[in-house]
Formats: structure tokens, C-alpha cells, sequence
């Protein structure tokens, strides 16, 4: 692999440049690998290096229908945060913020990982009972995140709108100062450059047709658009897709996949200091180091594999910034976009060995997956190669949804009385 | 700086003079001009600076494709817009531009060092490097990269312009009114259907406002047929910038924009959406720069927008212009060049052979110069010369110049059609992707899809619009190539500082280190090298992005694929999209028929919801503490009245009602008597409590269904969801009757007694009435369906006026009351009220996590019955046993301590992060009545540990509690007859 460093790029700058090799190989798929990982974005990628760099695992092959890091990696507005308010889910997001904090010196890939604070905004009495509810739990599980009064929260964010005549004031927030952001196409490269030089095969514009399985149940390999590949061991992490290719296991997933929307205002000069996150009147901001304003919006209501939402649902969103950030309404929407989650029932992924002997599951992130990226794959990393989950992800099982066992943060954020 | 203003032509008025303003330095143009047109006709090229590196930047086109003319336009402190393209900026008397990006000046500007340094910014460059120290990154790169990213500066004051909205149908939408847009129009107004047109321009007409004069006449006459058509809609100054499932598009209407002082009335923008039954897509096409070394150089421009800025405005581009071409198109923007007195030095065409035109040329004194490549321009802040070089090899020649004039082909407008989800095909002839199979009910009329020339654009827009007037199946002709056209790199011409993206400085060379880098997807080319990402989305630079790739990859165009259109076409407005829905109209506010009492009374109002709740009655110096007391202390001892209104009601109705609970709730509703009530859990799937409340029995097959405040809308859909999908074989109809009624509850031991001569037809005496009664009567002489319920533990009454006699009834218990001090109180006391008889708040002391045994309210489960939503799911391992959180009450050893709600409760507080949490306080007042503070807590293995201690650990140190029954007042409920 080649170092990437402000010397190399001003060594190679007297080269014109022409020095550069691929980032990644374009290997064809040999005929067997040790663990094939269905899904190129960054969980699956990020599966690869820790399974190639943790656990000597290199015989490995991420096989990708489109491009590599272009479903939700290269879709989402980059939160990342771990101020969640159940043990196992603060344990689960707080081991991935650990490794934002070194993952660019990690993969010598600068992912611009920026802890600018992330700050939920509280609307209503029964917000602030939700958001404190939060601070307490993570105070206790050793994860900051701190309640700010209006004035505080405005401090913190002066284009805020903290006037009592909002149709729905600020009351109070809560923020975690190492929440922040990051640049995800570089999440997804840096995971398959480093991957790639472990001797991961990243294979490309390779749909997976089939998930073949032996007369005694256990996978034995992937059937392609490019031909067979054998593998003892397969790792589905195809998000909004996850219930297709698990269906070609035989696997029925508690999983529901929506569009969900997001978009960028034409690039400013530094307008937003940090992501403000708001439940109440659907919106979430922060501003890329290019200068957009980055948006989420919202899910549709109904499901769907299209990349698109309604106009609608990007209105409802552009109206609650423009009400809590009035200046931005002269502002234009320049891009909009969609992509697909996979949603469960209690909102938590699953991270899990499946009823398939060989076959290993990490789906269900919904709408806030990004941030997990590295944990996520480090632990299921873990998983595949001992086939046994790491102590973070044990309770993130498809069981739970047959036993009963939520990990319900949905239901901790959202029901109004 | 000399005028470059033509003596005559044009569709302006030399007689209106404009002054305007650009950077501070007073200019003039003339009516009908734009901000670039009246720029350039005082000879100002230089207009604004590059993304990354400064470059000193031009006009290159006359339309929304423009790249480089981006400017700020400030009508005052509020009324401040970044990056607007001067290219569509309407010129009006006083306007105030801005260039961007620049310190301390345009014409000399700090950042242009970035231009210096940029063999060390490549592609990509900031992924390699600011890595180290670590710690750097948030404290000294990335504030330095973001102050040097972005490009204008983004309003610091609340827009004060208003938004509006509206929502339409029509038969057939056309979008562009240039001759295939208009004749399609036309066609189709013509068979009488209902027609929208809408341009992005001032004024309809597209290319044939760039035509010297001898369309002119059709082109009027067109107009005015369709806007003597009552059937017709035209909207100029509208951008159709999305299209959507199922023949849904989104128009934005600038409608004060281009005025000097636009009128209160008037909406800044209008955001039309628009379903119709056909689209006629008449977007037009876009020209193609040539890349070359320093194509960016202001004086360069695309040879359509400069015949754009002759015919149309009546400014030259330069005095001494040389054309690079590798389409017949040039040749007539350097014939009417010509024509108007400027010295066309040279046309250098790509082709061998170019068709007839270029004998034209000749003729007219110009010189042709064929397969001639350009291959790079001098100058500065602006073109000094252009370098021409035979295709077949040998040394460049500079020719002076102040003026290239450079065209690469057309690209046809496919954003729209592609948006629909139409497929696109590559036609190597045109060099271009065209419309190849619809996903919607739509057709491309015109240059979209390849026919170019006049004649044929308006013969295809009115076969287009004629067939989508009568809807019927239809096959365009064969497309009409434009002759010639090339994509990428300019033959001979080195990559360094050849531009494919002007705004974002992506330079051939980048996109060739992206591919050599891996990045092989023309996605991974576009994120990695930023190109097409611009404010224009790359317009003109997308198709020689593929051409540069498809040399890198060695890969044909239509191997690479494209990267996905998205809307919008133009940026839109924030504003605009939001419309209306600002302020009080963000939200609808519900309020209930009582809601003006309540702030006569100087009520305090909580959000719940859309609703408006009055949270207390304070009276004169009171906060919110010493009012709840007193309320509370008045409905213990007395009586005190309460707006109920908001919760939700459902009239469910039909023969199989009962049977109907029966299947949602989770208790058995068979044997409920007509005349009584009863307390109702509703679950999710999952078992999980979702919803509760009263529910009456009014007759065998009428039921009165109470919801919470919050969860009324969805608790009906979930209901029509299983009715209609899982039980369609019921009998039953559902009717939201939340605002119909109006609810006040009447609480207290003097509650009979108030209400009392109020009631005619039904005796409400404690053996008549019991508790758990309901029946119809008259109240205050108005129909009523009047509970008796109890959510305080005294006795208690709900009466349901119709909505619109809830004040007058409100003023008659009030008024009944006065005798027994009656209180109005509001939800806080209410809260408090029911927390003491340890009654849940579904959403706040369950949170979508308990099950009805966990919030203590088991009893009402019919375990009995065969099914009901929910029941599976309660019996799964985990959802019972000594793991569940369990409510509980919770008493502090200091009285007068309230605990926080939402903090955490542990066996150790001494133990260390991350520590076994056992649940959280959810509930946490000060009885007033009692004299001390309650709490109520969802606790793991709960009512096992009644009577032992745990910890709440709170920042400054831990509160030992004592969990106790959450039943805190007249635990035998003896209270609840008076």
C-alpha cells in the first residue's frame, strides 16, 4: 500500500502525479475464499480489513452488485454520535466513536472524522423527559452528553432559534460534544484500500444470484452473475437489501426497507458549527467541509426499493430549518437524494450468527447506521471468525425479535402522550 | 472600459436606462438585460473566483448552465443571496451585486496562491494528508479548509419575503417554451385539453430568442394564441426542477426577483405542484465547452451564448474573436458576429470536413481553419490569445484575441426525463444520451432528444403535443443529429489546467488521477474528484467528464454508464419549498373549544402535539408550583373541572363492534353492559402497551372509544389497518369523533353536587350512576353522553358536549361550581392527580418497552381470549419473569426532594461506568395533599423489591429511595363515591 502523507503527495507532485497506483485491485473472483462478504459499503468493507487485520483472516472476497461504498455509506448525512439511551446499545455505538477518534491514522486515510458535538433539540415537556432520561442513562454508562438550557444551546449554535413564539420553542437540548461527523465516500475507500492490501479481492458489478447451501443446511457458497464462488463462511451486510439476499438463503428477516431522503443547500462560507438533530420538527443539519448544508429528512411512509422519496416529505424537513434557522431560507437546495433502510422492529440492527450454519447477518440500522461503520464491522469481524459474537453485539441476535428481548431506542425517542 | 454594446438589436429597451451596482463600482445597462449581459457590455469579463483555486473566472454561458458568473445580490441586510448565476439575474433599477470567494478583492486575491500550489492539491488530495498530529484535524486543518471551502456567504438575518404554494392538475405539461415546447403547446391547446407551459426564462421563446430576427414574428403570434386560451396556463420564470412518481412535477415560479421594488402583495417565489395526465419534455440542449489548457480564462465563452448575447442583448462578446468548433453550430454565432462588425480572426474546426457552413463562412471574409484543434489560451484575467494546432500534429500557433468563442456539440436536456426514471440510451452519432424507453406518461419533444434545427424541433413538439393531448400510444420520428461534436480532451491538448468542471476546478488531469487511483465507476470519479457536483451539476461538464474517462479506461461512453440526474434541475429555494408552512402555520394548532376561557383565565399552555394544552391557571404571582399545589389541594377537598377535549375519540359503530375490540384491545369487551365503561389497553404486535383509555358501551353495537391526547390519529389508522387488511370480514365503522366532542372532566367530592342541576333525564346518584357508568342526557340543556370516571381517584364525571356548546357548558359548570370554589386546573395537576393513585401515563411512564403486566395493569388482559393484538407476542420468553421492568413507587427519605424524571436507578451507585442500570424514574411531583414528593419508576423485578432501597446517582452524588407500592392516596379507593 502506498503511504499517503503531505510528503508522499509533494514527492509525487514533482511526478505530475503519475505515480499513484489503485487504491484497490479489480481482481475476477477466484473460485473459493474463506469468508465471502456480501455488500461493499462500509460495514461490509470494514468487515474485511478487521477480519483481514484482527483476525488473519485474508482469504476473503467482498462482492458488490454496483459500486463499492454506493448504497447508504455514500448516502447519508454522516452523523456520529453514541449518546443512546439502552446499555447495550451506548456500549454498542460508544466502541464505534472510539475508533472514529483514531480510524484515519488506522487506515492512513484521512476520513475527517470531526467531533464538532451533535445537539437534540427538545421541544416539549415530554422531549426533555426523553432527553434527560438520556443524559442520566449515559452519565452511568460512562458516555457524555450533557443538558443544555435554550441560551446554552444557542451558545453553542448562534443561528439557532430559541424565540418563545416558535410554534414549537427550544426548550432545552441535550448535546454530546463527541459526536460529530465525517467524509463517507473516505470511510468506505480507506476500509477498501487498507482491506485491499491485507489481500481482500473486492469484487465489483457482481450480483449475487444465489446462496447455495448443502443437503445438511450450512452454506457452501455464493452463486454470481460472474460465476460461482465457494465460501464455508458468508457474511450478508447488504442493508437495504438484506432481506432479498437472506431470502436466498431460505432466511425470512424481521426487516422493512424505506426510502429515506436527504440533501445539500449550494456550498457557503462556515454557516453551522455543529449537527443539531431535532425529533419533534423532523430535522437534522450540520454543514461538510465543502460548505453545504447537509439535511436529513425523513422516511416515507410507506415501503419501497426506490432510491427516491416525495417531495413532501424534503418540504416538511426544509420547513422545520427554516423555522429553527430563519437566515438559511434564502438558502437553495441544491442536491436531494435517497436511499434504502432496513428497519426492525425495535429500531436496533442485528449483528448476529443466523439459523444457517455459515451464514452471518449485519443489517437493520435504519437510519443511523454511518455512525457504527467501524464498531459495527469490528465486532462482526469478530463474529464470523469465531463464530461467536463479541461480547458488544451479543445481544443484537434475530432471536430477540422471537423471545422478546427489544433493544427498543425507537420507543425510548419517540411516543407523545 | 469601452462599451461593447451593439448599436441596435436585440429584444432590449436602449431607451431604460438601469444604474447598478457590481462590487461597489456604479454601472449601466438597459432594460431586458441580465446582470451578465449589462457586466459584459460595460467590459467587465471578470466576474467571480474558482472553488479551489482561485481562478480568475468569466462568463462562459448566457443561461442556468453557467458555471463561473456566480455572484452575491443583496437587496438589503436581510435580502441577501449567495451564489445566484449573473447569467439569469434580471436587471433592475439599483440592483447590488457581490463577487465571491475573493479576499481582499477580485482583481487581486489571496486565495489565487492556491493556483500556485496546486500541483500539491490534486484530486482527492485532502484524503492523503492532514492526518498528523492527530489532534490537528479538528483544531487547525479543518477550520482552515472549510474558511477556504464554500463559496458566498450565507444570510446571517431572517428572510423577511414571503412563500406561497400551489397545487394544480392539467391534462398536458409542457416544459420549455422554445419552438419544440410552443408548437407542442400549441398542438395541444389546439385539441382542447388543459395545457400548463413554463419556462425557466423571463420570456418564452428558448433558442429563438438567440435567433436574429426572422423567427420573431411566429414566435409572437404563438405567444399570444396560448394566452388568449383560456385553457392555458403559461408560467415563465418557472423552473420544472423535479419530477415525480406518477406524473407529479415541481415548478418554482420566481415571481418579484427581476423587480426593482416588488410589490407587498406578492410572494417572492410560488412552488407549483403539478399532476397531470402527459408531459411534453422540451428542455432543449446544452452546448459543451472544449477542454483545453486554460479554458477558463474569462473572454471564454460557448460560441451559442455568445450569438445569445448578440441577437438577444446587444453585446459583443470581444472585439477580435477567434471560434473553436467542433460543430456547424459556431459558424452562425461567427456569422452574426460578423455581420454585427466584429473581427472574426479565425474559426479553427475540429472536423476535416465541415458541411456547407463553413463555406458560408469563407464567403463572408472568415477564415476556416479545419482540423484544427485548440489547444490552449494566454492571458490572464483575461484571453489574450488562443493557441491553434493542427489535429495531425506540429507546433501550436497563438492567435490574439479578446473573445473564444469555443463549442463541443449540444448535450441534450435529459435531466427531467431521467428523473421520471426514464431509461437513457447512448447514440454515438449525437454523442450523446437520449430518452429511450419512458417511465411515466411523458415525451421529448425537440433538442432533448436529439432533433435539432428549427423547423424539425417544431415539427416533432407538435406531433409530441398533439399525441399527449389525445394520450394515444406514440412513436417520435428519428432523432436529427447536429453534425459533429466531441467529448473530453481537445486533441493535442495537454491535461494540466484543462477544465472539465469550471466551478469545482476539476481539470482533465483529475479525472485521469482518479482513474488512475481505481476509481473506475464514473461514480467514484464524480465523488472523488468532485466533478459535477457544483452549483450547476454539471451541466457542461458531466459528458466530458465521460469522455475524458472513457480514454483513461479505455472503455466506451457507454460502458462507464452515467451518474444518476437527481432533482433539482436548478438549485431551489429553501424558502420556496417551505412555503406556507412557517410560523403558526408550520403546525396546524389545535385548540379546543375552551382553549379562549382558559387564556382569558391566563391559563399557561403546553405543546401536546399539534395541540395546545393549558398546563396551569396561575393565579397573580404563582409559578407553576404554588399553582399546581393549590389546584390539587382544591380537587382533593373540594371539586375542580378540566379540558379533556383533546383526547381522542372513535365512534366505533356496526354489529361486529365488540367483536372488533375484542380483536385490538387486550380486554374482552363481550360482556361490557350498554351503559357502562371500562378501561382499555391497546397493544402493539410487539405486546407492547401502545394506547389506553376509557371505552363506553352506548349501545349493543356503538361504542365510544377514548385515546390518548397524542396517540389518536395513529391508534385510528392502526384500527382501519386491521380492519381493512386483517379482519375485512367485520362489520364495523370507524368515525374519528375527537372534535366533535368537547370533554370536561369534573373531580372532586363535590363533583355530584356541581353537576347535579345540570342533568336532566338521568339520575346520576351513587346507586344510579355508579362509577364505570356512562349514558346519554342532557347537560345544561345540550345533548351529552356523560361519563362517570375517575382519573384523580375522587369522584369524578366526564361530560361530551357537541364541540361548539363546550364554552357555554365550560361557563355553566364554572358557574355551578362557584358556590363550591370550583378550580379550572390543567394537565400538570392533572398529572400530579393521577400519579398520587399511581394511574399511568401511557408515553411517559411506558415508553414502548412494557407490557400491560409491567405498567401494572395485567388485570385488564382477557387472558382468556382466543387472540387480540398483541397476544402472541406476550407470550414470548423474555416478555415475563424476574428481567421486566416493573412500575413501582419510589419515596425519598428527605420529603421535600423530587427526584429528576429520567434518572437512573441502581442496587451500588459506588459501583464503576458502565453500570448495571435497573431502570429510571418516569414520573416525579410534590403532593401537596400528601406533603411530601412521589415518584413513580419502571424498575427491573419490581414489585419484588417493594420495600427495599436503591440508588438514583445524580451528578453531585447518589439519593437513596425506597421503592414502594406506586399507589400513594386512598389505596382502598374509597374517595372514588365522594
Amino acid at each position: 500500500m502506498q503511504n499517503f502523507s503531505a510528503l508522499s503527495l509533494l514527492r509525487r507532485a514533482f511526478g505530475g502525479h503519475e505515480s499513484w497506483q489503485p487504491q484497490w485491485r479489480t481482481p475476477e473472483p477466484k473460485p473459493e475464499y474463506d469468508v465471502v462478504i456480501i455488500g461493499a459499503g462500509g460495514h461490509g468493507l470494514g468487515t474485511a480489513y478487521y477480519l483481514a487485520k484482527e483476525h488473519g483472516i485474508t482469504n476473503v472476497a467482498v462482492i458488490e452488485r454496483g459500486w463499492l461504498g454506493g448504497g447508504n455509506t455514500g448516502r447519508n448525512t454522516t452523523i456520529i454520535r453514541s449518546n443512546y439511551l439502552f446499555s447495550e446499545s451506548a456500549a454498542l455505538y460508544d466502541h464505534s466513536v472510539k475508533l472514529w477518534e483514531t480510524l484515519s491514522q488506522e487506515l492512513n486515510y484521512n476520513v475527517m472524522y470531526s467531533p464538532r458535538g451533535v445537539m437534540m433539540l427538545a421541544h416539549t415537556i415530554h422531549d426533555i423527559q426523553v432527553f434527560k432520561r438520556h443524559v442520566h442513562a449515559n452519565r452511568a454508562n460512562g458516555v457524555d452528553n450533557e443538558w443544555l438550557t435554550p441560551e446554552q444551546a444557542k451558545d453553542f449554535c448562534p443561528p439557532l432559534n430559541i424565540s418563545a413564539k416558535l410554534r414549537y420553542p427550544v426548550l432545552g437540548a441535550s448535546l454530546q460534544r463527541r459526536g460529530g461527523t465525517a467524509r463517507h465516500d473516505a470511510v468506505a475507500w480507506g476500509f477498501a484500500r487498507a482491506a485491499d492490501a491485507m489481500g481482500v479481492d473486492i469484487i465489483q458489478n457482481c450480483p449475487v444470484t444465489a446462496i447455495r447451501r448443502s443437503a445438511t443446511g450450512e452454506v457452501e457458497g455464493v452463486e454470481t452473475e460472474r460465476g460461482t464462488i465457494r465460501a464455508k463462511k458468508i457474511a450478508v451486510v447488504a442493508a437495504g437489501h438484506t432481506s432479498v439476499v437472506m431470502n436466498m438463503a431460505g432466511v425470512r428477516m424481521p426487516l422493512e426497507s424505506f426510502p429515506l431522503q436527504a440533501l445539500v443547500s449550494e456550498p457557503v462560507k462556515p454557516a453551522f458549527p455543529c449537527v443539531v438533530m431535532s425529533n419533534t420538527v423532523h430535522a437534522y443539519i450540520s454543514q461538510s467541509d465543502k460548505g453545504e448544508l447537509v439535511i436529513g429528512a425523513g422516511t416515507d411512509a410507506y415501503v419501497s426499493y426506490s432510491q427516491r422519496g416525495g417531495l413532501h416529505v424534503a418540504q416538511h424537513t426544509l420547513d422545520a430549518i427554516c423555522e429553527l434557522f430563519p437566515m438559511f431560507r434564502r438558502m437553495r437546495m441544491l442536491r436531494n437524494w435517497g436511499g434504502i433502510v432496513d428497519t426492525t422492529p425495535d429500531r436496533s440492527p442485528i449483528i448476529a450468527k443466523t439459523p444457517v450454519p455459515g451464514l452471518y447477518v449485519n443489517c437493520g440500522w435504519g437510519t443511523g447506521g454511518f455512525k457504527a461503520t467501524p464498531g459495527s464491522a469490528n465486532i462482526f469481524a469478530h463474529t464470523i471468525a469465531r463464530d461467536e459474537p463479541h461480547r458488544i453485539n451479543a445481544p443484537f441476535t434475530i432471536e430477540r425479535f422471537r423471545d422478546g428481548v427489544m433493544i427498543d431506542e425507537a420507543a425510548a425517542a419517540a411516543v407523545a402522550h | 472600459m469601452s462599451s461593447l454594446r451593439t448599436a441596435s438589436g436585440g429584444r432590449i429597451d436602449r431607451t431604460k436606462t438601469l444604474r447598478f451596482y457590481f462590487d461597489g463600482r456604479s454601472h449601466t445597462g438597459v432594460q431586458g438585460d441580465t446582470l451578465a449581459s449589462a457586466l459584459l457590455a460595460n467590459g467587465e469579463y471578470l466576474l467571480g473566483r474558482s472553488f479551489k483555486y482561485h481562478r480568475p473566472r468569466g462568463v462562459v454561458a448566457a443561461g442556468s448552465d453557467e458555471p463561473n458568473a456566480i455572484v452575491n445580490l443583496t437587496r438589503d441586510a436581510a435580502r441577501s443571496t449567495p451564489n445566484v448565476r449573473a447569467t439569469t439575474i434580471e436587471l433592475y433599477e439599483g440592483l447590488h451585486a457581490e463577487s465571491q470567494n475573493r479576499f481582499p478583492s477580485l482583481q487581486v486575491d489571496i486565495g489565487a496562491i492556491n493556483d500556485l500550489l496546486s500541483p500539491l492539491l490534486p484530486a482527492g488530495f485532502y484524503y492523503k494528508t492532514f492526518k498528523w498530529p492527530a489532534s490537528w484535524w479538528q483544531r487547525v486543518y479543518e477550520p482552515l479548509i472549510r474558511a477556504a471551502a464554500g463559496l458566498g456567504r450565507a444570510p446571517t438575518l431572517p428572510d423577511p419575503d414571503r412563500y406561497v404554494g400551489r397545487w394544480a392538475h392539467a391534462d398536458v405539461l409542457v416544459v420549455g417554451a422554445g419552438p419544440a415546447g410552443l408548437s407542442a403547446a400549441l398542438a395541444a391547446a389546439d385539441a382542447g385539453v388543459r395545457v400548463v407551459l413554463a419556462d425557466e426564462q423571463s420570456e418564452f421563446g428558448g433558442s429563438l430568442l438567440s435567433e436574429p430576427t426572422e423567427m420573431q414574428t411566429w414566435l409572437a403570434e404563438a405567444i399570444a394564441t396560448l394566452a388568449a386560451n383560456p385553457r392555458v396556463t403559461l408560467l415563465p420564470r418557472t423552473t420544472a426542477f423535479g419530477y415525480f412518481a406518477h406524473n407529479m412535477a415541481g415548478l418554482a415560479e420566481r415571481v418579484t426577483d427581476h423587480l426593482a421594488n416588488p410589490p407587498p402583495h406578492l410572494p417572492r417565489e410560488r412552488l407549483w405542484q403539478i399532476r397531470v395526465k402527459q408531459v411534453v419534455l422540451a428542455t432543449g440542449a446544452l452546448e459543451r465547452p472544449l477542454v483545453f489548457p486554460n479554458n477558463d480564462r474569462p473572454g471564454i465563452m460557448l460560441a451559442g451564448a455568445a450569438r445569445t448575447y448578440l441577437n438577444r442583448y446587444g453585446v459583443l462578446p470581444g472585439k477580435r474573436i477567434v471560434v473553436a468548433t467542433a460543430t456547424d453550430s459556431a459558424y452562425r454565432a461567427a456569422l452574426d458576429l460578423r455581420a454585427a462588425g466584429a473581427d472574426v480572426a479565425v474559426i479553427a474546426d475540429l472536423r476535416e470536413a465541415p458541411g456547407e457552413i463553413a463555406d458560408e463562412a469563407r464567403a463572408a471574409g472568415i477564415a476556416v481553419r479545419t482540423a484544427t484543434s485548440v489547444v490552449g489560451a494566454g492571458g490572464l484575467q483575461h484571453v489574450a490569445w488562443a493557441a491553434l494546432a493542427p489535429v495531425a500534429g506540429g507546433a501550436p500557433e497563438a492567435v490574439p484575441c479578446d473573445a473564444l468563442l469555443m463549442s463541443g456539440g449540444w448535450t441534450p436536456a435529459v435531466h427531467l426525463f431521467s428523473q421520471s426514471r426514464g431509461k437513457l440510451r447512448f447514440d454515438a452519432d449525437a454523442s450523446a444520451y437520449l430518452p429511450d424507453v419512458s417511465a411515466e406518461h411523458e415525451r421529448s419533444a425537440g433538442a432533448c432528444r436529439g432533433v435539432f434545427g428549427l423547423a424539425e424541433a417544431q415539427g416533432d413538439g407538435a406531433a409530441a403535443g398533439a399525441s399527449a393531448a389525445s394520450g394515444k400510444p406514440y412513436t417520435p420520428s428519428a432523432a436529427t443529429p447536429n453534425g459533429g461534436g466531441w467529448l473530453g480532451l481537445m486533441p493535442n491538448a495537454p491535461a494540466k489546467k484543462a477544465f472539465i468542471d469550471f466551478q469545482n476546478d476539476v481539470t482533465a488531469k483529475d479525472i485521469k488521477l482518479a482513474v488512475r487511483e481505481g476509481m473506475r465507476s464514473i461514480e467514484h470519479i464524480k465523488r472523488y474528484t468532485t466533478t459535477g457536483m457544483a452549483t450547476d451539476q454539471g451541466k457542461t461538464s458531466n459528458m466530458n467528464t465521460l469522455g475524458v474517462a472513457s480514454g483513461a479506461l479505455d472503455a466506451t461512453i457507454p460502458q462507464i454508464g452515467h451518474t444518476t440526474f437527481r432533482m433539482p434541475y436548478t438549485p431551489v429555494t429553501f424558502g420556496g419549498l417551505a412555503g406556507f408552512s412557517r410560523g403558526d402555520l408550520f403546525e396546524p394548532i389545535r385548540m379546543t373549544p375552551i382553549h379562549p376561557w382558559a387564556a382569558e383565565a391566563g391559563a399557561v399552555f403546553e405543546d401536546v402535539g399539534q395541540w395546545k394544552r393549558a398546563h396551569y391557571f396561575p393565579k397573580r404571582g404563582e409559578d407553576l408550583h404554588a399553582a399546581v399545589a393549590r389546584e390539587c389541594l382544591a380537587v382533593r377537598a373540594s371539586v375542580g373541572m378540566f379540558d379533556a377535549s383533546t383526547l381522542g375519540k372513535i365512534e366505533v359503530v356496526g354489529p361486529d363492534a365488540a367483536e372488533f375490540l375484542n380483536r385490538m384491545y387486550v380486554n374482552a369487551w363481550t360482556k361490557l353492559g350498554v351503559g357502562r365503561c371500562r378501561y382499555g389497553i391497546l397493544c402493539r404486535e410487539d405486546g407492547f402497551v401502545r394506547d389506553d383509555g376509557v371505552v363506553g358501551r352506548i349501545a349493543q353495537d356503538r361504542f365510544h372509544v377514548t385515546t390518548t391526547t397524542g396517540g389518536a390519529a395513529g391508534v385510528l389508522n392502526m384500527m382501519e389497518d386491521y380492519l381493512q387488511t386483517e379482519w375485512p370480514e367485520l362489520d364495523v365503522w370507524l368515525t374519528s369523533t375527537t372534535e366533535q366532542w368537547a370533554v370536561i372532566a369534573i373531580q372532586g367530592p363535590k363533583a355530584r353536587a356541581v353537576i347535579a342541576p345540570l342533568v336532566e333525564g338521568l339520575d346520576i346518584s351513587r346507586e344510579k350512576f355508579p362509577h364505570m357508568a356512562v349514558a346519554e342526557c342532557t347537560f345544561a340543556g345540550v345533548p351529552a353522553r356523560l361519563f362517570r370516571v375517575s382519573f384523580s381517584g375522587e369522584l369524578g364525571f366526564e361530560v361530551n358536549v357537541p364541540a361548539d356548546y363546550g364554552r357555554a357548558v365550560w361557563e355553566a359548570i364554572y358557574a355551578a361550581g362557584r358556590p363550591h370554589n370550583i378550580v379550572p386546573y390543567g394537565t400538570e395537576t392533572m398529572h400530579v392527580l393521577r400519579a398520587e393513585k399511581g394511574f399511568i401515563i401511557v408515553g411517559q411512564d411506558t415508553d414502548g418497552t412494557a407490557t400491560p403486566d409491567d405498567a401494572g395493569v395485567g388485570w385488564a388482559v382477557a387472558k382468556s381470549k382466543r387472540d387480540f393484538v398483541g397476544k402472541r407476542s406476550l407470550a414470548r420468553a423474555a416478555m415475563t419473569g424476574p428481567s421486566r421492568k416493573q412500575l413501582v413507587g419510589l419515596l425519598t427519605a428527605d420529603p421535600k426532594t423530587v427526584l429528576e424524571e429520567g434518572a437512573q436507578l441502581v442496587d451500588d451507585p459506588h459501583q464503576a461506568v458502565p453500570m448495571t442500570l435497573l431502570g429510571h424514574v418516569t414520573s416525579s411531583y410534590y403532593s401537596a395533599t400528601l406533603g411530601h414528593s412521589i415518584a413513580l419508576a419502571m424498575l427491573v423485578n419490581g414489585r419484588a423489591r417493594i420495600g427495599q432501597t436503591v440508588h438514583v446517582p445524580m451528578p453531585n452524588g447518589a439519593i437513596a429511595v425506597r421503592v414502594v407500592k406506586p399507589v400513594f392516596y386512598d389505596p382502598e379507593g374509597a374517595r372514588l363515591d365522594g
